[in-house]
């Protein structure tokens, strides 16, 4: 019984964390090869979640809201990173704070003003709801585990993108030097254009993906947003295999610590305040993840070429 | 120096005129940007739909947005009532921003109306002769739950609510009534989005009944998840997770779930009939329970206004004690702390047509006053 219950546990703990991945990944590009502090990533997650919701409201087909919520956010970062972006580069990083916290008012306030006031709806496909049983007894929502290969498989995507193409050559050598990689004839103003937009698409499929089992509302990624700074600090800012460690660890840590922290304060202590206590230290829990990572490596898992 | 003092004169001669007119001033500070928007904006529809109906001279409402951040609401609070003067405040949608403002403003002489959040010291050892609370104290919806989990035989719930001041004031509340056993008691982290952890729990924990207390987003969420999670335990919970702007978004998840409400729109009287269909015209949805609360407020002002100004405070005090109007909740009294005393229903989420409302069932309490009256000493 209790196996199962931990079992199960981990894949929610592996799901969270793929999810996480998502928002990282374009999160540290971005930082990595641009030096930019982008805290309006959260609101790509939002365009992409708002963009999915209404094209399976009209259209009803989920495949079609998932490739508008790609389509949506990549056009939203793009235009964002020409219009507003762009002059940022050379600016310090409270400059770059400033203007795209702006940024996350204008989408949010945007938003409401086209969408209104109240949560959208958007559901998991009939196709991918209900639960299977997967072996050794475990029954799991069907969608959660596509959530976890897509994750997954979008990952690996990406490792290969970085690894063995020419654009990832360059997104490479972009981190490295940017002075000599422009000098080389890289046009790098277009390459920062597809950075950003390919790291604006992951957000917007995040927020689609988690947005048929969350509720699609103004205001929804800021919250993850600080989790994903969370995940690529841990991880080594820049590394996309940093964030994909980073963010299973968050992942685990937060699904585990939640679950178990307050089981293990009942021990000596009566529920009600057990439940309490073990809830607010679960809560501080990938905070204090981080501390310690930094204290052993103050630049993160995999980041040293800083 | 000479054109600032002519400018000055210039404004003042209007602003006299107006004073003329615009006899009672009324500010309201409610949440009309950000994540909560809109309840805020429910409130707001709601109570301007009662002052539009009623068209008389002489009241003027005053609305800032406090972005559910309680300093904003103080600041806010603070040029209201020292610049602009006004006589009641009204609109707080949490629990956290009234607690910053409502102690400050009757303390100025200010009377305060809420038409959503009622923390327990407000009802209780802080309450205030100039604070009247039109919505409920927060523990109530929660006592009914409780109430109605014991009649439908109910034994073995699994609660859980956020880990902030109201999450816990929920399941105080809940406990307060339930007679039952507990198979798991769980506090989130306040605004979560993901329950899967939480659903196992429930799963695993042998449990016959869930009740949650998450409002807004974070029920939609837990709801999704749930429907999707296979568990098939009948689940309970208050309106906030229910209402009207919220059950789109859920969708078929909510069918058939029961909660607990003060306010329905199938509540059989004229003046909520007329509300219904007055509000859909206006606005193009159907009212919630916020908007009930906010349509409720502003007919209770205009009925204390028919008795007395509210410079004469003793006077304008008692009329407002009297509640003497036509409530959307049929009969509507105070209790000695100015909080309701009211009958709470148990709703059932239903589908007519294409749109997803509530329906009520059964009756969770009757005639129900707060479990702080007796510790205010007014």
């Amino acid at each position: 019984m209790t196996y199962i219950l931990v079992l199960e546990q981990i894949l929610n703990g592996l799901q969270f964390g793929v999810m996480l991945f998502l928002m990282a990944a374009g999160l540290t590009l971005v930082f990595g090869v641009m030096g930019l502090i982008n805290l309006a990533h959260g609101s790509l997650y939002m365009v992409g979640a708002f963009a999915a919701a209404a094209v399976a409201g009209w259209t009803g087909s989920f495949l079609l809201a998932l490739a508008a919520s790609l389509a949506a956010a990549a056009a939203a970062g793009a235009l964002m990173e020409l219009v507003v972006i762009r002059r940022l580069y050379r600016r310090n990083h409270l400059d770059q704070v400033l203007a795209t916290f702006a940024l996350i008012l204008v989408f949010s306030e945007g938003t409401r003003w086209l969408f209104g006031s109240f949560p959208l709806f958007l559901d998991v496909p009939s196709y991918l709801s209900g639960p299977i049983s997967l072996p050794g007894g475990i029954e799991y929502p069907l969608y959660r585990l596509a959530i976890i290969l897509i994750g997954l498989a979008i990952a690996a995507g990406l490792f290969l993108l970085i690894a063995r193409t020419r654009i990832g050559i360059q997104i490479r050598a972009g981190e490295a030097d940017r002075e000599m990689i422009a000098a080389l004839g890289v046009d790098i103003s277009k390459l920062y254009t597809l950075v950003f937009a390919l790291g604006a698409a992951l957000a917007g499929l995040a927020g689609a993906l988690v947005g048929a089992i969350q509720s699609v509302q103004v205001g929804m990624g800021e919250p993850v947003l600080i989790l994903a700074f969370v995940v690529i600090v841990i991880g080594g800012i820049g590394s996309i295999k940093g964030a994909l460690a980073g963010a299973l660890l968050v992942g685990m840590t937060d699904t585990l610590g939640g679950v178990f922290l307050p089981r293990l304060f009942t021990l000596f202590m009566e529920p009600a305040s057990a439940a309490s206590a073990g809830a607010s230290l679960a809560s501080m829990l990938i905070y204090i993840l981080m501390a310690g990572v930094l204290l052993v490596r103050p630049s993160g898992l995999y980041g040293g070429s800083t | 120096m000479k054109t600032i003092r002519m400018l000055a004169m210039a404004a003042a001669v209007p602003a006299l005129a107006a004073a003329a007119q615009a006899d009672t001033k009324i500010g309201m500070i409610t949440t009309l940007s950000g994540g909560g928007a809109g309840l805020g904006v429910d409130v707001r529809d709601g109570f301007m739909l009662a002052i539009e109906q009623d068209g008389r001279d002489g009241v003027e409402v005053v609305i800032e947005d406090d972005q559910r951040k309680p300093d904003a609401a103080v600041q806010i609070a603070d040029r209201m009532i020292q610049s602009e003067k006004v006589d009641i405040l009204t609109g707080i949608i949490w629990s956290n921003l009234a607690m910053a403002v409502v102690p400050a403003a009757t303390a100025q002489g200010v009377f305060y109306l809420s038409p959503n959040a009622g923390p327990s010291a407000l009802a209780g050892k802080r309450c205030h002769p100039n604070y009247f609370n039109v919505a409920w104290q927060n523990d109530n919806l929660h006592e009914a739950a409780g109430a109605y989990a014991n009649d439908a035989g109910l034994k073995n719930s699994f609660i859980l609510a956020p880990n902030y001041p109201a999450g816990k004031d929920a399941l105080t509340g809940y406990k307060r009534m339930y007679e039952g056993e507990l198979a798991g008691e769980i506090y989130t982290k306040l605004g979560q989005t993901d329950y899967a952890a939480e659903i196992a729990q429930v799963r695993a924990s042998g449990a016959d009944s869930v009740y949650f207390f998450l409002p807004g987003g974070m029920g939609i969420s837990f709801l999704k998840q749930y429907a999707g999670s296979g568990v098939d335990l009948p689940v309970v919970g208050p309106a906030f997770s229910f209402d009207q702007g919220i059950l789109q978004a859920v969708g078929d998840a909510a069918l058939g779930v029961k909660n607990t409400s003060q306010w329905n729109k199938d509540i059989d009287n004229a003046a909520n009939a007329a509300f219904v269909a007055a509000f859909q015209e206006k606005y193009g949805r159907l009212p919630s329970l916020y908007a009930s609360q906010g349509f409720d407020t502003a007919n209770l002002i205009l009925s204390a206004l028919d008795k007395a100004e509210p410079a004469d405070q003793d006077a304008f005090r008692a009329a407002l004690k009297a509640a003497d109007f036509d409530s959307v909740r049929g009969d509507f009294k105070f209790g000695d702390n100015h909080h309701p005393v009211q009958d709470i229903y148990v709703r059932e989420v239903i589908k007519e047509g294409d749109v997803f409302t509530n329906k009520i069932i059964a009756t969770g309490l009757t005639g129900h006053a707060d479990a702080y009256a007796g510790e205010c000493k007014m």
